[in-house]
């Protein structure tokens, strides 16, 4: 996905609360609803319903037991802790990239600001090789790395690092808007009033822009959980060590264990489904912020 | 802005020591060159290690033509089929008011939530050997999981939400007056589509569209679930780069990838395009005679446009 696509807020935009309730001129409403509805169905519901369903063909103690062994637990660490810390490099980073581009004009700004989209555009498998032949021992990187004692590819910081790749444009796409649109007029007042540049900008930018740095936050978050293509290459798939959850349930499609891999394809699918809702309710506030200063 | 004194002098407060500017843009071109640019140059540098000659023979070789096939067929598919629904969805959504409208605009982004993994997994147990039509379509002797439906099918599923996600804000934004108009002057459903509304956000859908194919010919994951990995007859590019990777034929792996990533430079490209497209079509509105007032402000493409 996308997140260029995903910042923009859908459905109840505010455009259609001030506009008088259409009185339905416009032809074709029966027809587009129940083809998406249909096409929804068919494409996401039905399939989606399928893996609760072969859940339910598993007692409780199977379930348990697929969801909580060892392996699996250590895959949750692995792929809960490298995409928080993957999410808090890319707030801070994807900060910086969407101040600068915002604020500040250099030579080749419009080039940097269209590159910021390559992870949305460039599959990830190629990614993923890309970055390991650039952080294993002899790549462009990892060659002056290894004399320092630092070894990033196949290891579970490579997966922080293929996450980070993934996740930056959710941030700089959320935050970039934000910023561009934050009024120039309060910062000149806090000015007046004596504040320090710091003081400017924690007190009066970052409270403007921290709603939506936030659903850059969950965004980027949420994506590298699901994450496959750019980590299986770089992580060395090492059982308990460098495993991510997406690899254990292709790891037990392998080994024909379907019920094992749909019961951990549910966990997977409800911490989706939480951080969707999370989504969700921050660019709602993030609407009601911007609806309230304007 | 202009610069009268007193203004300029205000505007100091707004902006930092040309140190700090300086260090932040260092700061944040450092990472763009160490996290976007470097990955893209080692794609190629990688491809052509071994010379040009060693990249067109891996090229050439009939299984990479095969996944090129697979690719674009998969593409040509899941596409068309995801802008149908999406200008559908949006329509709907976007011009009329009824119940349950947030639900399903969430409804409809929930694939970009679902890791791509479990996208091609439901389809394994719908589809596959043991799933629910899987004895069925054995006795009908159709396969779709570990053969090309099954492929296209984990496509359209990821790259679902792309078009509809680009064209309801775009809709919204630009209200019903226009198509109103049409329909009381006597045009058809269709005609006042084709004629009013499908100028209007040519742009954005251009958008939606390339991004869509981007991902459609680039999904991993969920094809890598659902296709069996068949050489020759079920393997997709990105499927390829992984089989020849895993193989240890580098320079083969990166020539394919290489493929892939001209193809995410040319939808850059055209993405920076038609976002710019948009935005001078959006100022030439704005800048309009005010006998012709606009209800709405400019709506920007996606989040990514600058002004």
């Amino acid at each position: 996905m996308s997140a260029a696509t995903l910042s923009t807020p859908l459905g109840a935009g505010d455009s259609t609360v001030r506009r008088r309730p259409a009185r339905r001129v416009l032809p074709g409403f029966n027809l587009t609803l129940g083809y998406t509805v249909l096409y929804l169905s068919l494409i996401v519901l039905i399939p989606l319903s399928a893996l609760v369903f072969k859940t339910f063909t598993l007692t409780w103690e199977q379930f348990w037991a697929a969801i909580s062994g060892p392996r699996v637990l250590a895959s949750y660490r692995l792929t809960f802790g490298a995409s928080l810390i993957a999410a808090l490099v890319n707030v801070f980073f994807g900060l910086l990239v969407a101040w600068v581009l915002v604020r500040y004009s250099f030579p080749g700004k419009k080039i940097v600001d269209a590159l910021v989209d390559l992870p949305f555009a460039l599959p990830t498998a190629v990614a993923g090789i890309s970055l390991t032949a650039l952080l294993a021992g002899n790549g462009w990187v990892g060659q002056y790395l290894e004399p320092l004692g630092i070894q990033l590819a196949f290891k579970p910081a490579g997966v922080v690092i293929a996450l980070i790749f993934i996740g930056l444009p959710f941030v700089v796409r959320t935050v970039q808007p934000v910023l561009e649109d934050a009024e120039k007029e309060l910062e000149e007042a806090a000015t007046c009033l004596g504040a320090t540049r710091w003081q400017t900008f924690t007190k009066v930018i970052f409270p403007t822009i921290a709603p939506a740095l936030l659903t850059g936050f969950a965004m980027a978050f949420a994506r590298a959980i699901g994450e496959y293509g750019s980590v299986i290459f770089i992580a060395g798939n090492m059982p308990m060590v460098s495993e991510i959850t997406p690899l254990i349930i292709i790891g037990k499609l392998e080994q024909y264990d379907y019920a094992g891999a749909t019961a951990v394809a549910v966990v997977m699918l409800v911490i989706s489904f939480i951080l969707l809702l999370v989504i969700n309710a921050l660019q709602a506030w993030q609407r009601r912020r911007s609806g309230a200063s304007s | 802005m202009s610069s009268t004194p007193i203004i300029w002098r205000a505007r100091a407060g707004t902006t930092e020591p040309a140190w700090v500017k300086y260090s932040l843009i260092g700061l944040a071109l450092g990472f763009i060159f160490l996290f976007l640019v470097l990955p893209l140059a080692a794609v190629f540098t990688e491809a052509l290690r071994k010379g040009w000659s060693t990249y067109w023979e891996a090229l050439r070789e009939p299984d990479a033509w095969s996944a090129i096939r697979l690719t674009l067929i998969t593409a040509a598919v899941a596409v068309p089929l995801n802008l149908v629904f999406g200008i559908a969805a949006a329509w709907a959504i976007a011009k009329y008011e009824f119940r349950g409208k947030a639900f399903l605009t969430t409804l409809v982004d929930l694939p970009f939530s679902v890791s791509p993994v479990v996208a091609g997994l439901i389809y394994v147990l719908m589809f596959g050997a043991q799933g629910w039509f899987g004895p069925w379509l054995m006795a009908h002797d159709i396969k779709i999981v570990f053969a090309v439906p099954g492929i296209v099918l984990a496509t359209v599923f990821v790259t679902f939400p792309f078009i509809a996600r680009e064209l309801i804000p775009l809709m919204q934004a630009q209200g019903n007056e226009e198509e109103q108009a049409a329909i009381v002057l006597g045009a058809t459903g269709w005609q006042t589509f084709w004629y009013v509304t499908l100028p209007n956000i040519k742009w954005g859908l251009i958008y939606g569209v390339i991004l869509c194919n981007a991902r459609a010919m680039g999904e991993f994951g969920a094809v890598s679930v659902v296709s069996g990995h068949i050489r020759g007859q079920t393997n997709t590019l990105p499927l390829h780069v992984e089989i020849l990777y895993n193989e240890y034929q580098s320079v083969a792996a990166f020539a394919v990838a290489s493929l892939l990533a001209l193809l995410a430079l040319v939808t850059l490209v055209i993405k920076s395009v038609a976002e710019w497209l948009h935005e001078r079509d959006m100022k030439a509105i704005a800048d309009l005679p005010p006998e012709r007032p606009l209800a709405e402000p400019a709506p920007a493409l996606a989040a990514s446009a600058t002004h």
